[in-house]
C-alpha cells in the first residue's frame, strides 16, 4: 500500500475544500428544483438519522467500547450500526443530519486504534461510468476527511468507489438514484 | 431491408451452428440509412454454393450494414461472370450498378480454397480491384470482412473497418463478462467473467491486449490482459480507486485516474505496471483521459470549472484548455482518429445524456443521439461510426451512429444488458 504522499498545498486545499463543506453546506447542486424532491426522498429513506438520535447515542459509543458489552458496530441502539451516508445529485457535500454518524465513527476509530474502515462511494446511474467513479471516491474522501478532523487517522481508513457499478436500488426513478447516491462504511472483518 | 437483413442473420446464425449461441451473440438492426448509398452488384462466387458459408452473403450485409452501400440484384444475368473479362457493363449499369463484385471459390490439392475477387467500375468499365486468397473454409467470414473492406476503401476512399474487433461488456443477472467479437457482431469470445462489475475495457493500439477496470476485490483495480494468451496482470492495484485507463499511440504506456494521494488525479504508468508519474495536480476531478493520436496531447474530463467539462492538456507545455463551452455535463471524450476533433457524451437541457461531436477548428458540437442514457462513445478506427452504450425499456444496449449522424444501428444481445463498448484498432 502507498502511504498518502500530499503535497503541502494539496493538503492544504483538501481541507480548505472539507471545511468550506462543512461549514457552507450546499455548493454545487445545478438544480434547486430537482434538489427538493431529491432531499424530500433522503429524509422519507432514512428516518431517524436526525442529530438528536445520533448524538445521543454518539455520546454512548466510548461507554459501550469501554465496557466491552459486545460489538458496539453491531448494536442496533448505537449510530455505529448506521453505515450510510446520502447526497444529492452530483454534489458530495455532507449533509447536516449525518455529521453525528460521521462523528461517532470517527470516535470509535480514534478509541479503537486497531480498527480499520473503508468508505465506499457510489453514485446514481445518470453520467459518465469513470465520471461517476471518481465522483463517488470524492463522496468517500469527503467523508474520510471529516473522520480525520474527528480524530480518525490515516492509516486506518480506505476511500474506494464504485460508482454507478452496485446500485442498490435497481429503479430507474428519483427514489432509486436517490438511495444509490451514498457511502458505506464497511470496518474490515465484517 | 430490415426484414431482409434479420432473415439473412438468421441464416447465418442457422449455418453457424449453435456453438456460439449461448455467448452474448449481438444482433444488429439498421434503423437509419445515409442520405447517398452507392448502388453495387455483387455477385454470387462461383462455386462458394459448396460451402456452407455464404461468402457474398458476408460481403453484402457487411457493406449494407455501413448504410453506404445499396445491394443491386443480379438475378438474372446468365451466365453469371467470374472473371473481369466476363462482365458485360451494359448488364449492371442497366440494372443501375455504379460498381459490380465477381469471384470464384476453387478447392486446392492441399484441402484449402482459393477465393478469387474482383472490383470493377460499372461506369467507366475499369477493374478497381483483384485480390486472391488462399485459406481454409472456416476462414471464409475473414475473408469476406478482407474483400468488403477492400469495396468500402476503393469505393469512399476510406478503410473499411469490417476486419476489426469491438470489445464490451455484458451483464446478465450479477454475472459480468468482458468479450470481443468481431465488427459485425459474430464469433463473441469471452475474456474475463466476474460476479462483479467490469468497465472501461480500452484496447492497444496494436489489437494484442485490452486494459480494463475490474470491482472483482471490492475497489476498483486496472487490469492488463493479453487477447492471445488470456494472461493478465495488474496495472495498477494502489490504495483507493484505479480507474479510467488509456492507452498512448505508441503502446507502451498508460493514462490513469488513481486516489492514491488524495482525490482523483491522472497519472502516466508503464504497461507492465512500472513508472507511475504524475500528470497534473488539480483540487479537482480530472479523470476519462483520451491521447491525441499523435500522443502530444489529452482530453479529459474534469470538474474544476464547477461542473464535469472536457479539458486539453498539451504534454509538452503542461497547458489545460477547456474543450467544452456550452452545458452543464460534458464527458468521456474520446479523439477522433485524424485529430480532428473528438465525441463525447453531454446532458442536454431536457436533462438527457447524448453522444455529440465537437470539431477542435470551430468548436462545432454536433448532437448525434437522441436517446434518454446514452454514454460511453468509442469511435470507429475509420473515425465514420461511433458505437455507444444506450437503453431501450430500462436495458442496456449498444448502438452505432455515423459521424454525420445520418446512419444508425442497434445492437443487442438476447436476456443481457450491453455497455462499455471499445473499437479495436484497424486489422494489420
Amino acid at each position: 500500500m502507498m502511504p498518502l504522499n500530499l503535497g503541502c498545498s494539496m493538503r492544504m486545499l483538501w481541507t480548505t475544500a472539507v471545511m468550506a463543506a462543512l461549514l457552507a453546506g450546499c455548493a454545487s447542486e445545478p438544480s434547486p428544483e430537482k434538489t427538493a424532491t431529491e432531499d424530500h426522498t433522503v429524509a422519507a429513506t432514512t428516518p431517524g438519522t436526525g442529530a438528536a438520535t445520533a448524538g445521543t447515542t454518539g455520546s454512548g459509543v466510548s461507554g459501550t467500547a469501554a465496557g466491552a458489552q459486545g460489538n458496539p458496530l453491531r448494536d442496533p441502539h448505537s449510530v455505529l450500526s448506521k453505515r450510510s451516508v446520502y447526497f444529492d445529485f452530483d454534489s458530495y457535500v455532507v449533509k447536516d443530519e449525518y455529521k453525528p454518524l460521521i462523528e461517532a465513527h470517527a470516535k470509535y476509530l480514534q478509541a479503537t486504534r486497531t480498527a480499520h474502515l473503508t468508505i465506499q462511494g457510489n453514485c446514481d446511474e445518470r453520467g459518465s461510468r469513470e465520471y461517476n467513479i471518481a465522483l463517488g471516491q470524492r463522496r468517500a474522501d469527503t467523508v474520510k476527511r471529516m473522520m480525520q478532523l474527528y480524530g480518525a487517522t490515516d492509516a486506518q481508513i480506505e476511500t474506494v468507489s464504485f460508482g454507478k457499478e452496485k446500485p442498490k436500488n435497481q429503479g430507474h426513478d428519483e427514489a432509486a438514484w436517490a438511495e444509490n447516491r451514498r457511502d458505506d462504511l464497511v470496518y474490515a472483518g465484517e | 431491408m430490415n426484414r431482409r437483413l434479420r432473415h439473412l442473420l438468421l441464416l447465418l446464425a442457422l449455418t453457424l451452428g449453435l456453438a456460439t449461441s449461448a455467448r452474448a451473440q449481438l444482433t444488429i438492426e439498421i434503423i437509419g440509412g445515409g442520405a447517398t448509398t452507392v448502388p453495387i452488384a455483387i455477385v454470387p462466387f462461383a462455386g462458394e454454393a459448396n460451402y456452407p458459408y455464404p461468402l457474398t452473403e458476408i460481403v453484402g450485409a457487411d457493406l449494407t450494414r455501413s448504410g453506404l452501400f445499396r445491394l443491386i440484384d443480379p438475378a438474372g444475368v446468365n451466365p453469371r461472370p467470374a472473371r473481369t473479362e466476363d462482365v458485360r457493363f451494359g448488364d449492371w449499369t442497366a440494372r443501375g450498378a455504379d460498381a459490380v463484385a465477381v469471384g470464384s471459390v476453387t478447392p486446392q490439392s492441399d484441402g484449402r480454397v482459393e477465393v478469387r475477387f474482383f472490383l470493377l467500375d460499372a461506369v467507366k468499365q475499369a477493374q478497381l480491384a483483384g485480390v486472391s486468397y488462399v485459406v481454409t473454409p472456416s476462414q471464409f467470414r475473414t475473408t469476406a470482412h478482407q474483400i468488403a473492406d477492400i469495396i468500402y476503401e476503393k469505393l469512399t476512399g476510406v478503410p473499411g473497418v469490417f476486419s476489426t474487433r469491438i470489445a464490451y461488456i455484458t451483464k446478465q443477472g450479477s454475472r459480468f463478462e468482458l468479450l470481443v467479437a468481431d465488427a459485425d457482431g459474430y464469433n463473441p469470445q469471452t475474456i474475463v467473467t466476474s460476479n462483479e462489475p467490469l468497465l472501461s475495457p480500452a484496447w492497444s493500439p496494436d489489437g494484442t491486449r485490452i486494459a480494463y477496470v475490474s470491482l472483482e476485490n471490492k475497489k476498483p483495480i486496472i487490469y492488463v490482459q493479453s487477447l492471445a494468451t488470456g494472461q493478465r496482470q495488474v496495472l495498477a492495484n494502489f490504495r483507493g480507486s484505479n480507474s479510467a485507463p488509456a492507452w498512448a499511440p505508441d503502446g507502451n504506456r498508460l493514462a490513469v485516474t488513481l486516489s492514491r494521494d488524495g482525490g482523483s488525479q491522472l497519472f502516466l504508468i508503464n504497461a507492465d505496471g512500472s513508472g507511475v508519474q504524475r500528470l497534473l495536480s488539480s483540487g479537482a476531478i480530472d479523470t476519462e483521459a483520451n491521447f491525441a493520436p499523435d500522443g502530444k496531447s489529452l482530453l479529459f474530463t474534469s470538474d474544476r470549472g464547477g461542473s464535469p467539462q472536457i479539458y486539453r492538456l498539451t504534454l509538452a507545455s503542461g497547458t489545460v484548455e477547456r474543450m467544452t463551452i456550452e452545458g452543464s455535463y460534458n464527458a468521456s471524450p474520446r479523439h477522433l482518429p485524424d485529430g480532428k476533433g473528438f465525441v463525447f457524451m453531454r446532458r442536454g437541457d431536457g436533462g438527457n445524456f447524448n453522444i455529440a461531436i465537437e470539431d477542435f477548428a470551430t468548436r462545432q458540437v454536433q448532437v448525434l443521439t437522441q436517446g434518454t442514457l446514452d454514454e460511453s462513445p468509442s469511435v470507429a478506427p475509420n473515425g465514420k461510426l461511433i458505437l455507444y452504450a444506450s437503453e431501450t425499456g430500462g436495458r442496456g444496449i449498444l448502438a452505432a451512429v455515423s459521424s454525420d449522424g445520418r446512419v444508425k444501428q442497434r445492437l443487442t444481445a438476447a436476456a443481457s444488458d450491453v455497455r462499455e463498448p471499445a473499437w479495436g484498432p484497424l486489422h494489420k
